[in-house]
């Protein structure tokens, strides 16, 4: 059971859930940059939440499914189509084999995901399908992908129709915007910059510069200014961590940042808002950052994923 | 001095638990001895951590733990670790080429210091280093300290490609890359070691707390 890469231009890449219990190593986890859409997909396809799917990014896509399945697509920023008929993302499909399925670019997003049932069926790495691109391993021979690929995905003992034709309602999804406002959880080296600084962080609009890929998105606009050091000792990092490097202009780590790192961190973005990040559009979007504690952001977090699982349960 | 640890949140999915801000022996077998209590009673709960120089970074999963537990937890484990709950060091011997191509700043390293080239090779294979922490690529041990006669600060502009295998030293720390990949570090030396192999059963050469001893190739 396979499906075929047909034409890509844009950044597309197979990613699971991320490579966990490696970051000791210095190996970041990878995973998907939008983590709200990977899950739906999985879900929306009858899925485990881990299971490998392909990421659609920057640009058009197109893959053939080589055998009768079920398959699913979340996302934002694509228009999708299936054989000869347009479909609304946020929702599965029962396609037959030969047909085609498109994604073509539109400007509201960046990330779509698309899962088929049973899941990607690469080599894991390190435990993980997750393709980290810098390291070259993981996902498919640990590249993007390219036209003439050959993905295996799963042999299904039985086809499932009935999970087919099944939709994320609108209400279930977070809001994503290209004028974004998003919650940031400030510290542990926020008394690095100044109060003035914090202040013009928490108060400016912020674009995210083209040079942005999956280790990180810079951001454009008013610059930082340290107190003092402009440097710490290095130490663990995380998904959403904010950095800000000696010229003041701040750096959000995304899924295939490195694992550690020695600039001041001002703060991390809320989980439940990475994926509302990660799908802004570089300078295009428009981007606010507003301060919340961790028990908020802990408590939107869980009311956006026990959203997903009540409206989509488990096969 | 102990230096009483701080428990700081990074984000929502991630604490931070700070034992101290210079780059000290003492002070990295605190991290380490935490880390390796952590990770023989870990549960679920705890995706994993990752101990720096002077701090532990400890990833969980906000969809089963709070920060007010995860914050809990730790203090109870803070409370039960002893000094010496570090592993014993494994001894691993890394033979280097120093200079040549691969050890392109063995010069300016020299000049920067006052030494001739032969002094910086016998200073900097003579010590026995602690890897103090991994990160940066795969495999990338930080480890030191360098004596101070070869401090040397990192290069103004990195270099956009450093080959794998390549040794090099940057402030008290000296430390090989595993992978291509850009690096600002002076380069003095090669090893033929692979640090980092995917699809091996142990796929790390290093792991944090190791002890390295550098062997002069000629």
């Amino acid at each position: 059971m396979s499906l075929e890469v047909v034409d890509v231009s844009g950044l597309v890449t197979i990613q699971d859930s991320g490579r966990k219990g490696w970051r000791r190593f210095g190996v970041p986890t990878s995973g998907p940059m939008d983590a709200f859409a990977f899950r739906a997909a999985n879900k929306l396809a009858g899925n485990p939440n881990e299971c490998a799917v392909i990421e659609i990014g920057l640009s058009d896509a197109t893959f053939q499914i080589m055998q009768d399945c079920v398959t699913a697509v979340a996302g934002v920023g694509y228009k999708l189509s299936i054989y000869i008929w347009e479909f609304p993302l946020w929702s599965s499909f029962f396609v037959r084999a030969g047909w085609k399925i498109r994604f073509n670019k539109t400007d509201d997003g960046m990330w779509a995901y698309l899962a088929v049932s049973g899941g990607i069926q690469t080599h894991p790495i390190l435990g993980s399908r997750s393709t980290y691109l810098r390291g070259a391993f993981g996902g498919f021979e640990g590249r993007q992908l390219q036209a003439g690929d050959v993905i295996k995905t799963v042999s299904l003992s039985h086809s499932s129709p009935e999970i087919a034709a099944r939709t994320l309602p609108e209400e279930a999804r977070p809001v994503y915007t290209q004028n974004q406002t998003i919650n940031v959880i400030m510290g542990p080296q926020a008394n690095y910059l100044t109060d003035e600084s914090i202040q013009t962080f928490l108060s400016s609009e912020y674009s995210i510069s083209l040079t942005s890929d999956r280790m990180g998105y810079r951001l454009e606009g008013p610059a930082l200014t340290h107190r003092d050091k402009t440097e710490l000792i290095s130490e663990g990092m995380t998904f959403g961590a904010i950095q800000v490097p000696s010229n003041g202009q701040p750096i959000v780590i995304m899924a295939d940042g490195p694992s550690t790192g020695g600039y001041p961190k001002i703060g991390a973005v809320a989980s439940a808002d990475l994926p509302l990040l990660a799908q802004c559009v570089p300078n295009q979007s428009r981007i606010r950052f507003r301060e919340t504690t961790v028990t908020k952001a802990q408590e939107k977090y869980r009311a956006v994923f026990e959203g997903l699982q009540k409206i989509v349960p488990d096969e | 001095m102990t230096f009483k640890p701080k428990i700081v949140p990074l984000g929502d999915s991630a604490v931070l638990v700070q034992f101290g801000d210079e780059i000290e022996l003492a002070t990295n077998q605190r991290v380490r001895a935490l880390a390796n209590l952590i990770d023989v009673s870990s549960t679920s709960e705890i995706i994993e951590t990752v101990p720096a120089y002077a701090t532990l970074l400890v990833h969980y999963d906000p969809l089963i733990l709070s920060y007010a537990q995860i914050k809990n937890y730790l203090l109870v484990k803070m409370a039960q670790v002893a000094d010496n709950q570090a592993r014993k060091p494994r001894r691993i011997e890394v033979p280097v080429r120093y200079g040549g191509e691969s050890g392109d700043d063995l010069e300016s390293v020299a000049r920067h210091c006052q030494l001739q080239m032969e002094d910086v090779i016998r200073i900097h294979s003579e010590k026995i280093y602690t890897v103090f922490m991994m990160g940066f690529t795969p495999g990338f041990p930080y480890m030191g300290k360098l004596d101070d006669a070869i401090i040397t600060p990192r290069l103004k502009t990195p270099r956009t490609r450093v080959p794998a295998g390549t040794v090099a030293i940057a402030g008290s720390q000296t430390g090989i890359y595993p992978i291509d990949s850009p690096g600002g570090w002076q380069l003095i030396g090669w090893t033929p070691l692979q640090l980092f192999s995917p699809e091996s059963e142990s796929p790390f050469l290093f792991s944090p707390g190791d002890e390295v001893k550098f062997i002069v190739e000629k």
